[in-house]
């Protein structure tokens, strides 16, 4: 109770609640425009909000990942065209509702559904937090080698169909991690002479190059086009009393949402696809599923809402992102030198109750915006593609800029947008880079001091949650393969009754 | 029905100009692996684990052997139509980045305020804004850039130094918030 109250003290100073409000609404206008998006959004911030109290940009920066998928499904719902890329399966109900006149009734429960889902996690980390504290302390060097270990197999393994891209880019962030001075034998790695590589490639300016620079160019290159206009009218209160009758699909959604926002490299694809398969398979009604189905569109929204704050499990208890966001925010806990981690729970126990209860006050905040100014949302929106590009642009600047006025640092992060604009070209995936610079780094520093008390390879796994973190490794994989061999193995038949999963690529499945 | 379009909505497509990346990918790494003996140093009396050419090497083994499937998968399947014309889009990309980094030199010249407000006025005019209302637009969101970040957030952007050559009365200011 005592750390209820002091968590409550920090979420109480008026720079908390700014933030807090800022993050929530900014970041329902981010999610609500189609083509800007969370990440570019938190990229472009991060720089400034080091100058914050870390709690402070942290509210900022999660106020903006857990309200982006709020804003998302208004235009998902009403112009068919997904605000992030995760509200692209609420079109697949929310707009055939609005074309049958009911725009209004699946908003309102595109709301409630994110909000249930969205305090669901929060709740479940609250509970877990007591249980994280106990467990928190056994992860020693070993153990968190082998969980980052175990997020980039698992980064690299979710992007099936594209599994040899996310490795090679999962191990270019890897390698970028290392460029410049090795930080214990002093030696230079990958500097071709070059001081301006010495000091490294920044993480941020990474961030900022694949994210925020990739999608200006992409956005000015591309042809121009606005959202189309759209008006809402009726209310949007109904939603929550008809969320009651679709509490079974909304909970077992949101668990899903939690579920997979812990594990690494899984994240909001992975849980909305899992509950909507659940939702079509247990429902009455598995035909109006894609023809504006409510559960549907519950299990949807339920899930990737669930997701931001069940992601800031392993990132608070072991200090290991699980997906580029997290990643982002790592970056904040570091240069404040507030080290997530098992020690987070053991000595600051008040700052993770703060933060838990910033979520929770962020869904509230949202909601009761969202109810009132949908309409004022839609002619917000309807902002130019190429001016987005400009301000985007505009404001990437900042982000580079303000880190050490390096105008290096400008043109790296330039030539990473070129970089980032060719694999959303391509559609490959841009979160393996970044989650292999920072689980890269980790995985240096963790080997080398786990190693010292080391003499033999079974030592190594001698611990129990080593043990089985190792043998969850050994399990994906063995499953991995098995699934690929017994695919290949449909394949070689003459008549093949199953289509593969990727079937116009069935030789990039990994 | 629906988990067929499902299917279709997870799965990878090849786009075209993917051999292209791919080479060019694989290309780098094997430079990169080429010069990992003359980019790092193994250290006497250190460990394995220890070593600073470590994980510069696996990474780079693991560029190498990912990039070869990755361009042999691609190589393998049928070939797309409009390999170059993608490959010009990523060039004209190149336009975009000069105007950026000459905007990112102008900033300690002109000063924040000024070269952001031309910034976007540029762009706006570049990207075939014509009417007064949008350049408007442009320039007042230059002005709203740098109240916030600047005067409001303090972030840390250098003065112009243009300024240098303001009267007194506004140059103090024009330090400190522009």
């Amino acid at each position: 109770m005592e750390t209820l109250f002091s968590g409550l003290s920090i979420l109480a100073q008026w720079q908390v609640i700014i933030a807090l409000l800022i993050g929530s609404i900014g970041g329902v206008i981010i999610g609500a425009l189609p083509g800007v998006g969370a990440p570019v959004a938190i990229a472009i911030l991060l720089p400034a909000t080091f100058a914050f109290e870390p709690i402070v940009g942290l509210t900022l920066l999660l106020g903006i990942y857990g309200s982006s998928m709020y804003g998302g499904a208004i235009p998902a719902i009403l112009i068919n065209t997904p605000g992030t890329a995760v509200n692209a399966l609420t079109t697949y109900d929310g707009y055939p509702m609005t074309k049958r006149g009911q725009g209004h009734r699946a908003l309102s429960l595109a709301y409630s559904a994110s909000f249930f889902g969205g305090v669901f996690s929060i709740i479940c980390l609250m509970i877990l937090s007591p249980v994280l504290a106990l467990i928190a302390p056994h992860f020693g060097s070993r153990e968190i080698f082998l969980a980052a270990l175990l997020g980039i197999i698992l980064v690299v393994l979710a992007h099936r169909g594209q599994i040899f891209a996310a490795g090679m880019l999962a191990a270019f962030g890897i390698f970028l991690n290392t460029v410049g001075l090795e930080p214990v034998k002093y030696t230079r790695r990958f500097t071709f002479d070059q001081s301006w590589l010495a000091s490294g490639i920044d993480l941020i300016v990474v961030v900022l190059g694949l994210f925020a620079i990739s999608q200006a160019l992409l956005l000015l290159l591309e042809k121009n086009h606005a959202p189309g206009k759209a008006h809402v009218s009726g209310s949007i209160f109904a939603g929550l009393k008809e969320l009651l009758g679709i509490k079974r699909v909304a909970t077992v959604s949101s668990s899903i949402g939690v579920f997979m926002g812990m594990v690494p490299g899984t994240g909001e694809f992975t849980s909305q696809f899992l509950s909507y398969t659940y939702a079509q398979k247990t429902s009455k009604d598995p035909d109006k599923f894609g023809d504006g189905s409510p559960e549907g569109l519950v299990a949807s929204e339920a899930a990737n809402n669930a997701v931001p704050g069940a992601a800031m499990i392993p990132l608070l208890a072991l200090g290991i992102p699980g997906e580029a966001l997290t990643a982002m925010m790592l970056s904040v806990f570091y240069v404040h030198n507030v080290i997530p981690g098992p020690q987070l729970f053991e000595s600051q126990m008040d700052f993770v109750m703060a933060l838990y209860m910033a979520l929770i006050s962020l869904n509230v905040i949202v909601l009761v915006f969202l109810l009132f100014s949908t309409n004022l949302l839609l002619k917000i929106i309807q902002i130019p593609t190429r001016f987005l590009g400009i301000m985007i642009l505009v404001l990437s600047f900042v982000g580079v800029y303000s880190l050490r006025n390096s105008i290096t640092d400008c043109a790296l992060a330039a030539g990473f947008g070129v970089f980032g604009l060719i694999l959303k070209r391509l559609d490959l995936p841009i979160v393996p880079i970044i989650l292999g610079m920072v689980l890269g780094g980790i995985m240096e520093v963790k080997l080398r001091s786990a190693m010292a008390r080391v003499k033999t390879p079974l030592d190594f796994v001698d611990r129990p949650i080593a043990a089985i973190l190792f043998g969850l490794i050994l399990l994906i994989l063995i499953l991995h393969f098995r699934t690929l061999y017994f695919e290949f193995r449909n394949k070689l038949r003459p008549e093949p009754t199953a289509e593969p999963v990727d079937a116009d690529h069935p030789n990039q499945q990994g | 029905m629906i988990a067929k379009t499902l299917q279709d909505m997870f799965k990878r497509y090849r786009r075209p100009g993917d051999v292209v990346f791919a080479v060019l990918f694989l290309g780098f790494s094997v430079f990169l692996l080429t010069q990992l003996g003359e980019q790092t140093k193994a250290v006497k009396r250190t460990k394995w684990f220890a070593q600073p050419n470590l994980w510069p090497m696996i990474s780079l083994w693991a560029m190498v052997i990912f990039g070869f499937l990755h361009w042999l998968s691609s190589a393998m399947s049928p070939r797309l139509l409009g390999r170059w014309t993608e490959v010009g889009f990523w060039v004209r990309s190149l336009e975009y980045v000069a105007y950026f980094l000459v905007y990112v030199m102008l900033v300690p010249i002109l000063g924040y305020l000024l070269s952001t407000v031309l910034f976007a006025v540029f762009l706006a005019l570049r990207t075939g804004f014509r009417g007064a209302r949008t350049v408007g637009i442009a320039a007042l969101f230059g002005v709203f850039v740098t109240v916030v970040f600047r005067a409001f957030l303090q972030v840390k952007i250098p003065a112009g130094a243009v300024y240098e050559y303001l009267p007194d009365s506004v140059r103090a200011f024009a330090l400190t918030y522009l």
